[in-house]
């Protein structure tokens, strides 16, 4: 179960402003059903051309509910060019926070409010602009780079919980990976990337499993094995104790530490003895 | 205040009798059942007259019974037995709308290689037995396929498919977790290889599951150890739970018959009144072959994890197949399946019932449900004066 604060909770159970304004200045719509949550904000303007009421229809879950409330609470009395600067996080903060699984319910309603904002400026509905990222939300790359600046997300889990993209097939993980390492100024691993090691890397991976992996066992029978050296993917080593006059030493160089190396290391290592 | 807990698929009381059973052994019964004394030999008789009962439940013999930690456990250590004990074969079946204990470890062996065909399902949740038929191959090496689905209570045809396993030597794997105790499970009858079953599913406490190995059958252990259950999974035994879940099987054994008929009845009352009183709102699943205590009824145009954090302000536990519960931002990999449109999928309540249950909980129920119905669709911009709002209802297209 969530760990939902007792204002979402206050929200979700109570919700404030529920309904369509009669005659309202703005209108915004997002989301879908398909989607899992979806919110209609409309709000009316007094004389002074403040929000005088505000109310929201939402489908999704308890905390996209309670984002659209607290919403609504939030911009009455404002001017639009002071609604205007509500941001997703405040609306999580109004609500003492919300699970980070959960954050794309307050980004939902910040979205809503910036559409009714645009709509009662006469501007038309901003036509999805940039390139599509995730196909299975149909979110863009400016979407996810506002997303990662305004919120200082650093993860792709991240981007996925504040605007779902990357939620469905995960077909988009690398791209978004990209995205955040363009916004964020440096360089982030992509995981899919194989990994091009350098022989410095591998000379220490090999000792690693040697170490770990490889020595323990043959301790077990007496013998033990040296590194003496690695050139161009061959693996030189020496055996020791009980291995090196161990008539079955060369099957157990080839099956067994061989096998480790390039199931642990890399594929493309081979293994040689040194005599003597 | 009450609770009325209707979420027995997730999992079910203990039964009193079975604490009883099993409490003894964390106290004055400690001897561990492998020692050489009659303080420790004594613990392994109580073990094997678990294992009697288990046997006793499924129509098998006590040999044939390895005790595990949980049903996940049992899945693995089927599946990885299966296919190590045959390492040239690569072609494994298994059906859309597995528990994620199957379902995840197809996929593992997906990226390691292994070629899988994963077997359709209708609208109603019923297999695509003729897809099935025709990808048996002579490179198949396993089976699995569950018994009865969790989520819809769906239950599978496991006597053709094993009949088609049969005929060809493929080892077939049941997921039997939620048919066990609800449903005859009798494996002379039904031709499996290996069968999971799961303890906190009937009545026994959590972290206790059992796997049934046809005599015969190939088979590798999972945990590698000592001699524990003939060497096919070491590790010292968790003795109270393994007298809990026979105790369990004991009293399961005496219920599949008039006691869920009972469940049956009051599971149809629960499902008839939410329909009548409810409009849009549907089963899920085919209702001429399902468990007896479950029933998945979609709520249309609301969202799941708020119908059940309403039912949870009236005490009222159960399950949905939302997006918005699991975490995940899509809805359940089993409803998705059977094609069920995302107007629905969203808004699925998963109902599952024991013998605890009574007829007054469900009228409660009843009663409770349309009320928070109306509530939600009042909040919902999908939901105008009583009926769907179709001007809101274009362009919503999710393509996941």
């Amino acid at each position: 179960m969530w760990e939902y604060t007792d204002k979402v909770r206050d929200h979700f159970i109570n919700p404030r402003n529920v309904g369509v304004v009669d005659n309202a200045d703005g209108v915004g719509e997002v989301g879908s059903l398909a989607c899992g949550d979806a919110l209609k904000l409309t709000f009316k303007l007094d004389d002074a051309k403040r929000i005088s009421d505000a109310q929201f229809q939402t489908f999704g879950c308890a905390s996209a509910i309670a984002s659209s409330s607290a919403l609504t609470e939030m911009i009455k009395g404002l001017t639009l060019d002071e609604a205007a600067n509500v941001t997703n996080d405040d609306i999580a903060r109004y609500l003492g926070g919300l699970p980070k699984e959960k954050m794309h319910c307050s980004v939902m309603g910040r979205d809503a409010l910036e559409k009714a904002i645009a709509h009662y400026q006469g501007q038309a509905v901003p036509k999805k602009e940039g390139e599509i990222v995730c196909e299975c939300f149909g979110i863009t790359d400016l979407e996810i780079r506002r997303a990662v600046q305004e919120s200082h997300l650093k993860t792709v889990e991240d981007v996925t919980d504040y605007v779902k993209a990357g939620g469905g097939c995960g077909n988009c993980h690398d791209r978004i990976g990209e995205i955040i390492a363009e916004v964020r100024g440096k360089p982030v691993a992509i995981k899919s990337q194989p990994k091009i090691l350098t022989n410095v890397q591998k000379i220490r991976m090999i000792e690693e499993t040697l170490d770990r992996e490889i020595k323990p066992a043959l301790n077990q029978d007496g013998g033990d094995i040296e590194l003496v050296d690695f050139d161009q993917n061959t693996v030189f080593v020496r055996l020791r104790g009980t291995c090196s006059t161990c008539a079955a030493s060369q099957v157990t160089l080839k099956s067994y530490v061989e096998t480790k190396l390039k199931e642990l290391v890399s594929p493309e290592l081979v293994v040689s003895e040194v005599t003597q | 205040m009450n609770i009325v807990y209707v979420d027995n698929n997730a999992t079910t009381r203990v039964d009193p009798a079975v604490v009883e059973a099993m409490l003894p052994f964390y106290s004055e019964y400690y001897g561990n059942p492998s020692s050489m004394h009659a303080f420790g030999g004594n613990v392994a008789k109580s073990i094997q007259t678990s294992r009697e009962h288990l046997a006793t439940l499924l129509n098998a013999t006590p040999e044939e019974i390895v005790f595990t930690s949980c049903g996940t456990e049992s899945d693995s250590t089927a599946l990885w037995a299966t296919i190590s004990s045959m390492p040239d074969k690569k072609h494994i079946i298994t059906s859309r709308v597995e528990h994620p204990a199957v379902k995840n470890l197809y996929e593992h062996l997906a990226k390691k290689g292994y070629k899988v065909t994963y077997i359709p399902v209708d609208r109603q949740g019923r297999l695509d037995l003729d897809f099935f038929h025709a990808n048996l191959s002579e490179d198949t090496a396993l089976i699995s396929i569950m018994w009865a689905n969790n989520e819809t209570g769906v239950v599978f045809p496991i006597d053709e498919i094993a009949q088609a396993a049969n005929e060809r030597g493929i080892v077939l794997h049941t997921d039997a977790v939620q048919a066990l105790g609800k449903i005859p499970v009798d494996v002379q009858k039904t031709q499996i290889d290996l069968l999971s079953l799961s303890g906190h599913k009937i009545h026994a406490p959590k972290g206790v599951g059992a796997l049934y190995v046809r005599k015969g059958t190939k088979f590798t252990p999972f945990l590698i150890g000592g001699h524990q259950e003939k060497g096919r999974r070491g590790g010292t035994e968790n003795v109270a739970a393994i007298v809990a879940i026979g105790k369990a099987a004991e009293l399961a054994a005496g219920n599949v018959g008039s006691t869920m008929s009972e469940v049956a009845r009051l599971r149809d009352r629960l499902e008839q009144g939410l329909l009548s009183n409810v409009e849009m709102a549907m089963v899920n699943g085919d209702t001429n072959s399902r468990l007896p205590n479950t029933t998945s009824i979609s709520f249309e145009y609301i969202e799941g994890e708020s119908i059940l954090l309403m039912m949870n302000e009236h005490g009222i536990c159960a399950s949905s197949g939302s997006a918005c519960t699991s975490g995940s931002l899509e809805p359940s990999h089993v409803l998705r399946a059977m094609g069920v449109p995302f107007t629905a999928a969203h808004g699925s309540i998963r109902f599952s019932l024991s013998h605890y249950n009574t007829e007054a909980e469900m009228d409660y129920i009843i009663e409770k449900m349309p009320p928070i119905i109306d509530r939600l669709r009042h909040l919902s911009p999908f939901w105008n004066q009583g009926k769907p709002d179709e001007s809101m209802l274009t362009g919503s297209e999710c393509p996941i």
